[in-house]
């Protein structure tokens, strides 16, 4: 049964209040049925389809397109180094072919102990500071092969506590207090903001 | 302060000399705590804003020229202004940077959410709308965290929210996140992407965004840079905002330069007063290419980008500038490659890119890159064909017509051919598959033939690795 | 506006559109226009492969790039999503344009398979053509194509073959904005994007066909269709859909004297070129070894035996002759005939046999008068934009699927406001307006509280603010248009009826569309097989040359034949394509019917439950086989044509209803075709200027006037009866697939109909202790215990028990009793 757990409904139905449109809940939603079970399942996207009212292939439409979801168990930690042009000039292709030997894995492989998940990916937005990878999204900078190799024996000591599971995103969530909101309204219902209007009129 | 320092705490950051705009709490280590905002003028430019009529904010964006940042250049003001009266509208932030070679979004994100959500409230105000989503990539967590905290914070100190600042004013943000797919930055496929959807470009014609643009509502998406910049042009005023920069381009852009320079890093920048050389070898900034070696070439603007060589050396960094040179500056990317560098196998890893990056929409796109990708990986793999080179050039063709931008070579007597280029496709990431290919061809045409005479013989030292998805 | 001044001075009022040059050409294109079609419409086509006329434009393929100069240079546009503007410079030829297209289609196939000459698209496919006329000879692709699982059934009735997608958005574009039913998308991304289903999900959809014709390529395919015929030898005939009274505009596609496909045809009339899958597929009836071919005449040992036309049509006749009164004998159906053939038969038996106890509806549709007397609307009426729609009858998806897509767009592109008075919740789900579900018994007191303005409280369950929102539609200035039936068959006819008139008491300019579902209901009761009158909707008495006969005063009904026959009052049933042992809603009655009659002659295509009790079984040749006039429901005319030749020796109805004439000695007037629409256009005013020749050459055909002079006066008054104590209150409707004749008869279709189930409101379920899926027990006051799986469903009001009629399992025709205003059902679980 991998559908959302109550916990995760609950946050389901906050996170959908914040959008004019249910729909427009999708993608956070499939983050926390990745984050509770590390990949997304079938399940889990039936259980999206009914809360936000679209059929399971249009979740599957939309979930499949996004490089982060994952239809399969991937590993504690996906560790995905960047080849693209900046990181490719100063040796992320090298630090790739390191990173395979030293996993035994081709990107998109499991190290067989359930780990490792080792991906070759595009830019992430840290350039200046290659080569580089990220590990479930947090960065590491300027790698040589030692690094990594201290990087991987860190991590499978488990002195990076710092760094959740797969899955799991940002730490801190956003809660707006109810009493705090100012209020999101359907498209079809919304109108004009009051302040607006009146600041505007006696502007003029 | 210090004249390019490093900044440990915000990695990558280069504190150079110079006005700061945007990265003035950048030094802080705690430049993220609303405390640390707070306690430097922050939210002050908000509570100005509330102070005037909305109209009037217009009016002082507008005046500014303050160029969006986030690649187009197009000045916001004017941006704002074609909005239509109707209601319900939106604001959406742009801050899914997956640009090659961009990263100074996330820098601002990381280092300064707050800064970051007084603009969008002073937006938000001056546009007459009270729902905004922030739309941050999926891969930056700790943005997001610094992000939802500021959020947080900012709600409960009644600066965000219901009644802000215990004015009538009252304006939700919301946080929302990415999953990972570069053309998601591309502003259609945005709001797509926010409506829950697969981030496939909308046609414009008819879907502008700030005609129809999220639930086909009037919707302004703006770049996070180009909000940042909000706060202080709220307190300093437009007059005073333009005396930095340039005439066509007041005000700074945050710029990252890597590759083969020795000091990489982010650098805010007057636009339009400093040229590539300064940069690449100014004391101020990059102090030169790695190892002393030669400049091959360089990508102004991020990978989507035609490429420079060192006619162009002294180029102004301003769009104004760049584009009639034959490239963009875009989203501020600049990436160096000295001698050491392999054209081809260069080439074959931006065009990789694009090939993995297309949303799989447009038919030239979907299919156009991934051949072109296939090509590549064929020549560096030992098996080019004579006819490949012109096979690739074709291929271009039929993803943008005519002759694509390309910057002088007085050597080759070729002459400049402005940005942008041409498309047979709904948006501009197929043809910016296109720009690696024409730049390191017309440049570099005898590496290519080489590789191909040589066969099988370079298939060890160049293969690349992994798989395209 | 730049149009107006190019308007010439003598005729100022006409707007003579958009002017535009194409390849040189001045022309005019009209207001909004897209490029594709306004070029198309003046002979010039843009290939093209994601556009489809009837769906919003994508751009995505990219194949309809031309050269377009708006005012700012020529550039390279996409002719499917770009409105013609004043001035605009178009060039479909130049160089820039062909290299585009040429572009596109090299692109396209690299990765398509070279599999023409097997695959079902080979020879009418545009992506073969426009290879063949764009395209440039050989690959230059040498990399491997893109692979997948060859093809894969995503339905029962469809295959996708996913190496041969070209990605357009048509199909999964039609499930999502057409149909409603977004079951297939866009999966992955990239060069990696394919058209799939969930995993374990089919492709469900009533319209699942439309994808197989609209895909530009063989990608989709139709389970009955792979491999039957290639398309050379295809020939093509157009005609109109007998399956409901829509009238859906269809060509039929035949290959060695056998239906093998039924295409929609777009008709802005009717269909608009989409077709239920029940309309599509249907045609595999035809080759059904339940066919009947021959004559068969029961003999001593109760078994039928095959006999010559003569010797049949002699017994048959015989049975009509020796009854000692007309009164005592009955006639059944006939919504499956042609007009012509209704005709006929109408002659024969009321003109000549003096019998009036004729009833072509089986007591599951409407007074023959309201059918026709009531205002009629057309489909374009209702639809048209900024309308307000009262939906009082059944689920139109589930009796009139292609109706319903004409509404569905409606309520969700064109601005048109649903009230849903229907029994239950029907598809159109939470597009609806007002909601206003009667409990059964009580639509008329619903539509009375809105003529009286009464919907300051709640009344019946239903909320006030429903009441109130479908009060001030229906009294804003926006034209209504209410769409009547039977959405419960354990509701008598009455409660729609009196609803009917307290609903035109409060918008007396509203108009009507009568939903009945069956074929050629409405042509039934225009030519007269319904008790009471003559065709045209002229009373019994009507002076008419030719049906002297005719007695005075009104016949029996379906049920009344029925009852009659119960009652050993009845010696001959005539059925007409009718099988009351299945589809008369009271099967308790039917039965006792069958078991009392005298001779039953049967007039049908099939060997049924109802033939299986008739003395004489006469062969009909079906729709497609022949040639005749259909009138769907909004009175409209248009042709069905005959593509193949009957099986065995089974002659068109009329035929046998002039042979019936002959053998008795009489003549109904006409032998040929042309003859009786001779006789019909001389004797039915409204059909005295049908030109029965060309009524074919327009795709829409054209809408007559029904119902004579029909003067209706409705009552309002139908007494709810207070719910016993079973409590629950049943509603009884039609599923599309059903254990008709048709279906079981089709080889894909028999399988697609579900099992009875039990659905009731979850609050109802609770109450009675039982889980959903879980067997339960429903019975009538007096009667047997039936076993049914019950379901809890929340659109389901409180109540309310529903069951499908003629599914498999349970039939709901043992619960239902022919008379009662409503049936109060008990479950227990
Ligand atoms: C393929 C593609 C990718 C883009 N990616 C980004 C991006 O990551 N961030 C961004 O701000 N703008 C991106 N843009 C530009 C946006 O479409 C849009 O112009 C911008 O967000 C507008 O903000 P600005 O006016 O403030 O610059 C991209 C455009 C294209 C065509
Ligand atoms: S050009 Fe490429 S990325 Fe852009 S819409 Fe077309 S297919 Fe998608
Ligand atoms: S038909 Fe216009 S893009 Fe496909």
């Amino acid at each position: 049964m991998s559908r959302l757990n109550e916990e995760n409904v609950a946050l389901a139905h906050e996170i959908i209040s914040r959008y004019p449109r249910k729909k427009s809940a999708l993608i956070p939603l499939l983050h926390v049925a990745q984050e509770q079970e590390g990949h997304v399942t079938n399940e889990a996207m039936e259980h999206l389809a009914e809360l936000v009212g679209v059929t399971p292939a249009e979740v599957l439409g939309t979930a499949s397109f996004y490089e982060m979801f994952k239809f399969e168990p991937q590993g504690k930690y996906m560790v995905n180094i960047c080849t693209n042009i900046s990181c490719q000039l100063v040796g992320g292709e090298e630090l790739l072919h390191h990173a395979e030997k030293t996993l035994g894995v081709r990107p998109g492989g499991t190290t067989e102990d359930g780990m490792f998940t080792l991906e070759d990916v595009e830019c992430m937005a840290a350039c200046t500071e290659a080569p580089c990878l990220q590990v479930n999204y947090r960065h590491e900078y300027r790698l040589d092969n030692s690094d990594f190799d201290k990087l991987i024996a860190d991590l499978r000591a488990g002195n990076r506590p710092e760094i959740p599971d797969h899955g799991t995103l940002g730490a801190v969530r956003q809660h707006i207090p109810a009493d705090r909101m100012a209020g999101i309204e359907s498209p079809e219902t919304a109108g004009t903001p009051a302040w607006f209007a009146s600041r505007t009129a006696q502007s003029n | 302060m210090a004249t390019n320092a490093y900044v440990p705490h915000a990695a990558g950051y280069v504190d150079n000399e110079g006005v700061k705009i945007v990265s003035s709490r950048f030094p802080y280590e705690d430049s993220y705590t609303l405390e640390r905002s707070l306690a430097t003028g922050g939210y002050e430019g908000m509570k100005k804003a509330l102070r005037m009529a909305p109209a009037d904010v217009a009016a002082l964006v507008k005046d500014a020229v303050l160029l969006g940042r986030g690649g187009a250049g197009f000045p916001a003001g004017v941006k704002w202004g074609f909005m239509p009266p109707v209601w319900p509208r939106y604001l959406v932030v742009n801050g899914d940077e997956s640009e090659p070679g961009t990263y100074k979004d996330r820098l601002l994100m990381e280092r300064d959410p707050h800064q970051l959500i007084e603009g969008c409230i002073i937006a938000c105000y001056a546009l007459g709308l009270n729902t905004c989503f922030l739309y941050v990539r999926g891969e930056m967590p700790v943005a997001q965290e610094r992000i939802a905290q500021a959020l947080n914070d900012a709600y409960d100190a009644g600066l965000v929210g219901k009644n802000i600042d215990g004015t009538d004013v009252s304006i939700d943000i919301v946080l929302h996140w990415g999953a990972g797919a570069y053309i998601v930055g591309e502003e259609t496929a945005l709001i797509e992407s926010l409506e829950g959807n697969r981030g496939m470009p909308r046609l414009k014609p008819p879907f502008f965004p700030a005609a129809k643009g999220l639930y086909l509502k009037p919707t302004i998406v703006n770049n996070v840079e180009t909000l940042a910049n909000l706060p202080w042009l709220m307190i300093n005023g437009s007059e005073e905002y333009k005396k930095y920069g340039s005439e066509r381009s007041p005000g700074t852009r945050m710029l990252a330069i890597s590759g083969h320079v020795k000091r990489p890093g982010v650098y805010e920048v007057e636009q339009g007063k400093v040229s590539f050389r300064d940069l690449f070898y100014g004391e101020n900034y990059c102090g030169g290419i790695t190892d002393d070696n030669d400049l091959k070439m360089f990508i102004p603007g991020g990978g989507s980008a035609p490429w420079f060589f060192e006619e162009q050396l002294d180029v102004l960094l301003e769009a104004s500038e760049v584009g009639p040179a034959g490239s963009m500056l875009g989203s501020g990317a600049i990436v160096v490659m000295d001698e050491t560098t392999d054209a081809v196998r260069a080439c074959l890893r931006v065009v990789r890119f694009f090939a993995r990056e297309s949303c799989g929409k447009c038919t030239p796109c979907r299919e156009g890159t991934t051949w072109e990708e296939k090509v590549l990986q064929r020549i560096l793999d030992g098996h080019g064909r004579p006819e490949d080179i012109d096979l690739l050039l074709e291929i271009g063709a039929n993803i943008s017509p005519g002759v694509y931008p390309v910057a002088a070579h007085p050597d080759s007597g070729l002459e400049a051919v402005p940005f942008p280029p041409k498309q047979t496709t709904i948006c501009p990431l197929g043809p910016s598959s296109v720009a690696p290919i024409t730049s390191a061809i017309r440049r570099f045409r005898s590496e290519f033939e080489a590789k191909i005479a040589n066969g099988s013989a370079s298939e060890e030292t160049h293969e690349l690795s992994g798989t395209s998805a | 506006m730049t149009a107006t001044e190019n308007t010439e001075p003598e005729s100022p009022e006409v707007d003579p559109g958009v002017p535009f040059t194409l390849n040189g050409v001045e022309l005019h294109a009209n207001e909004g226009e897209l490029l594709i079609s306004a070029a198309e419409r003046h002979g010039v086509h843009i290939p093209h492969f994601c556009y489809h006329p009837r769906m919003t434009p994508v751009g995505m393929c990219r194949m309809c790039l031309v050269e377009v100069d708006g005012g700012r240079g020529p550039s390279l546009q996409p002719s499917c999503m770009l409105p013609v503007t004043p001035n605009m410079i178009v060039n479909t030829e130049s160089e820039p344009t062909t290299k585009a297209q040429d572009g596109v289609l090299e692109l396209l196939l690299i990765n398509h398979p070279l599999d023409c000459p097997v695959c079902d698209k080979g020879g009418e496919c545009p992506l073969q053509d426009n290879a063949y006329a764009f395209g440039p000879g050989e690959s230059r692709f040498v990399e491997e194509k893109r692979h997948y699982e060859k093809p894969i059934p995503i339905s029962d009735l469809v295959y996708l073959d996913r190496e041969r997608c070209i990605l357009c958005d048509r199909c999964t574009r039609f499930a999502d904005e057409v149909a409603g039913d977004p079951l297939i998308h866009f999966i992955d991304r990239g060069s990696q994007t394919q058209v799939n289903t969930f995993p374990e999900h089919e492709f469900s959809s009533y319209f699942s066909g439309n994808t197989v014709q609209i895909c530009p390529v063989g990608a989709l395919t139709a389970q009955p269709y792979r491999f039957a015929a290639r398309p050379w030898d295809l020939s093509e005939t157009e005609s109109t859909s007998m399956v409901d009274s829509t009238g859906a505009r269809v060509a039929l596609h035949s290959s060695q004297n056998r239906l093998v496909r039924i295409q929609g045809v777009d008709s802005e009339a009717t269909n608009w070129g989409w077709l239920s899958d029940k309309e599509r597929f249907i045609y595999e009836a035809t080759d059904s070894p339940d066919r009947i071919t021959e004559p068969l005449v029961r003999d001593g040992s109760g078994e039928p035996v095959r006999t010559r036309w003569n010797s049949a049509i002699k017994k048959a006749v015989e049975a009509l002759t020796t009854a000692s009164d007309p009164r005592r004998i009955g006639v059944i159906g006939g919504a499956r005939l042609t007009l012509e053939s209704q005709y006929a038969w109408a002659k024969l038996l009321k003109g000549l046999g003096a019998i009036d106890n004729i009833d072509a509806q089986l007591g599951d549709g409407l007074p023959a008068d309201v059918v026709m007397g009531l205002p009629k609307a057309t489909i374009a009426s209702a639809c048209a934009p900024g309308g307000v729609v009262v939906l009082l009858g059944a689920d139109p998806k589930e009796e009139l699927p292609t109706l319903y897509l004409r509404l569905r767009h409606a309520v969700q592109s064109d601005g048109v406001s649903l009230i849903e008075m229907s029994p239950r919740q029907t598809s159109f789900g939470a597009s609806v307006a007002a909601r206003l579900n009667p409990l059964p018994g009580s639509a008329g007191q619903i539509a009375s509280a809105l003529a009286d303005g009464m919907v300051g409280t709640s009344i019946g369950g239903i909320s006030s603010g429903e009441l109130t929102t479908a009060h001030e539609l229906l009294t804003s200035d926006r034209p209504v248009t209410i769409i009547v039936g039977r959405g419960n068959l354990a509701e008598s006819a009455d409660v729609v009826v009196s609803a009917i008139a307290a609903l035109r008491r409060l918008v007396p300019n509203a108009t009507f569309l009568t939903a009945l579902r069956r074929g050629n209901i409405h042509g039934a009761l225009e030519m007269g097989l319904t008790p009471g009158y003559l065709p045209g909707g002229r009373p019994l008495g009507t002076a008419l040359a030719g049906w002297e006969m005719a007695p005075p005063s009104a016949g029996l009904d379906a049920e009344g034949i029925l009852r009659a026959a119960a009652q050993g009052s009845l010696d001959t049933l005539v059925l007409l394509g009718a099988d009351p042992l299945r589809d008369f809603p009271d099967h308790t009655l039917a039965a006792a019917a069958f078991e009392r009659v005298g001779t039953v002659i049967s007039i049908d295509s099939f060997l049924t439950a109802s033939t299986d009790r008739a003395d004489v079984i006469l062969p009909a040749a079906m729709f497609g086989e022949v040639d005749g006039t259909f009138m769907n429901l909004e009175g409209r005319i248009s042709p069905v044509q005959a593509k193949v030749t009957s099986p065995g020796q089974a002659w068109p109805d009329w035929m046998i209803a002039a042979e019936f004439a002959q053998a008795a000695g009489g003549d109904l007037g006409f032998g040929t075709l042309a003859e009786v629409r001779a006789d019909i256009s001389a004797s039915v005013p409204a059909f005295a200027d049908v030109d029965w020749e060309t009524e074919g050459a327009s795709s829409d055909g054209s809408v007559v006037e029904t119902g004579g002079s029909i003067e209706l006066s409705l009552t309002e008054t139908a007494p709810i009866p207070p719910a016993d104590d079973y409590g629950l209150r049943l509603v009884v409707d039609r599923k599309l697939w059903d254990n008709g004749t048709m279906i079981s008869s089709s080889a894909s279709l028999g399988d697609l109909v579900d099992d009875a189930v039990l659905t009731l409101a979850p609050a109802d379920l609770e109450r009675l202790g039982g889980q959903s899926g879980q067997e339960a027990q429903v019975s009538i006051a007096g009667g047997d215990s039936h076993p049914i799986v019950v379901k809890a469903d929340g659109r389901i009001r409180p109540g309310v028990a529903h069951i499908p009629f003629g599914v498999n399992g349970v039939q709901a025709q043992e619960l239902l009793t022919a008379g009662e205003p409503v049936v109060d059902v008990r479950v227990q679980v």
